[in-house]
């Protein structure tokens, strides 16, 4: 497996701030030092009072590869500590603390991508249960196609996976499954649409599934109602397929579609979670 | 997770992954993908997967399986306590 940098703090200045959508914010940081990153890896930022109080939360990064130039998406939790510091008060030429790259579990590689100065052993032989419950990605992964699903800011890792699988001109299929409230609250709009032209046949391409909540673009056939069980076994690569399968988004969303997938018959150990917090 | 679990604790929990950064101060190591065994169940999953609560006092780390404490971590200042009774092993990738 390659070798991921090593983390550690790191002083960041605020290159840009603009709106993502209605409630939420777009952040390049330019971090001094920064190694680069894998795609779904998260940072820790750390803001300081005057005082000295000081406040950290994590923040996925929606960039990958050798950049020291991150980019986050934070969605603003009223009455939140931090993210509606960063979200209406953040300014470019801010400064800040940040702790990363960080995370080994919620990220994905291209196959062959780039391996770095660690020798590239391959993985000791699973004898031990422990070792089957760690499910490293072995050379088998690679052919295994990758169903994303993710509910508002929880697109974040999600859209570093696509954007890098795209980046790589990669042929493991890929599927995302995004819900989100009304089309002005998509985040990465612009993006996704550009991700999707290339379809799901071509090397890099990618299937997106939109799903609205609240309201939807007119002409939508699918009336705005929450992401249900049937949708889910409709739009997700199926369980016999074997897709290693990516959910992001608040607990709430996350804890149910996670569920479905097991009722469904995915393999508890192709799905990996990331949790954002919130109901 | 089952409905015991959620009354058990009201305030929603994040993942494991949530840990990376803090125990990056303790350990060499992103702690996300190493294999933690359950002292209670038995159970051996990667720390990723490790239920997450955070409150003012300190964070709470549980069992996904059977929910049992297998780690906490009280931050201040200028120390940081991290006992990890629930687990009675731990197994890192050398990388
Ligand atoms: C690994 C990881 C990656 C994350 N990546 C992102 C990201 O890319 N973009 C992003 O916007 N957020 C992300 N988050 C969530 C983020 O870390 C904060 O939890 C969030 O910004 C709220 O912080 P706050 O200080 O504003 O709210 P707090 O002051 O911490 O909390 C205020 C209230 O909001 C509730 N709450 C906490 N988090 C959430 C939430 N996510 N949604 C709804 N209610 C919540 C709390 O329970 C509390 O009642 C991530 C979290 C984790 C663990
Ligand atoms: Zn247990």
């Amino acid at each position: 497996m390659r070798r991921l940098p090593r983390s550690a703090w790191h002083a960041a200045t605020v290159a840009s701030v603009r709106p993502e959508t209605s409630q939420s914010a777009r952040i390049e940081l330019d971090v001094d030092g920064w190694p680069g990153n894998a795609a779904g890896q998260h940072l820790d930022v750390r803001l300081t009072a005057p005082d000295g109080y000081t406040a950290t939360r994590s923040y996925s990064i929606a960039s990958s590869g050798p950049s020291s130039r991150v980019v986050l998406a934070v969605d603003r939790v009223p009455g939140g500590e931090v993210s509606p510091f960063l979200v209406d008060e953040l300014r470019a030429g801010d400064q800040v603390e940040v702790n990363g790259p960080l995370g080994r579990f919620f990220i994905w590689e291209a196959p062959g991508a780039d391996v770095s100065d660690a020798p590239n052993a391959p993985d000791a032989p699973d004898v031990s249960d422990a070792a089957n419950a760690s499910d490293a990605p072995d050379a088998r992964d690679a052919s295994r196609p990758v169903q994303l699903v993710g509910g508002g800011s929880g697109i974040v890792p999600l859209y570093a996976m696509a954007h890098a699988h795209a980046e790589a001109g990669d042929d493991t299929e890929f599927r995302l499954l995004y819900s989100v409230r009304t089309p002005e609250d998509t985040f990465f709009r612009a993006e996704l649409a550009q991700l999707a032209v290339n379809g799901p046949g071509r090397a890099g391409g990618i299937r997106i599934d939109l799903i609205y909540t609240r309201a939807a673009p007119t002409g939508h056939e699918r009336p705005p109602m929450r992401l249900t069980r049937d949708e889910v076994a409709r739009l997700v690569v199926p369980a016999e397929r074997a897709p290693r399968v990516f959910v992001c988004g608040s607990t709430g969303f996350a804890e149910l579609v996670a569920s479905w997938l097991l009722d469904l018959g995915h393999d508890a150990r192709s799905i990996r979670i990331e949790r954002f917090g919130g109901t | 997770m089952t409905e015991h679990h959620r009354t058990a604790h009201p305030a929603p929990h994040v993942d494991g992954n949530a840990l990376a950064g803090p125990l990056a101060e303790l350990f060499a190591f992103d702690v996300t993908d190493a294999v933690a065994r359950c002292g209670s169940c038995g159970t051996a999953d990667v720390v990723a997967r490790a239920m997450v609560y955070r409150s003012a006092v300190g964070t709470v780390v549980r069992c996904p399986a059977c929910d049992d404490v297998l780690a906490t971590l009280v931050e201040s200042d200028d120390r940081i306590w991290f006992s990890m009774r629930g687990m009675s092993a731990i197994e890192v990738r050398r990388r």
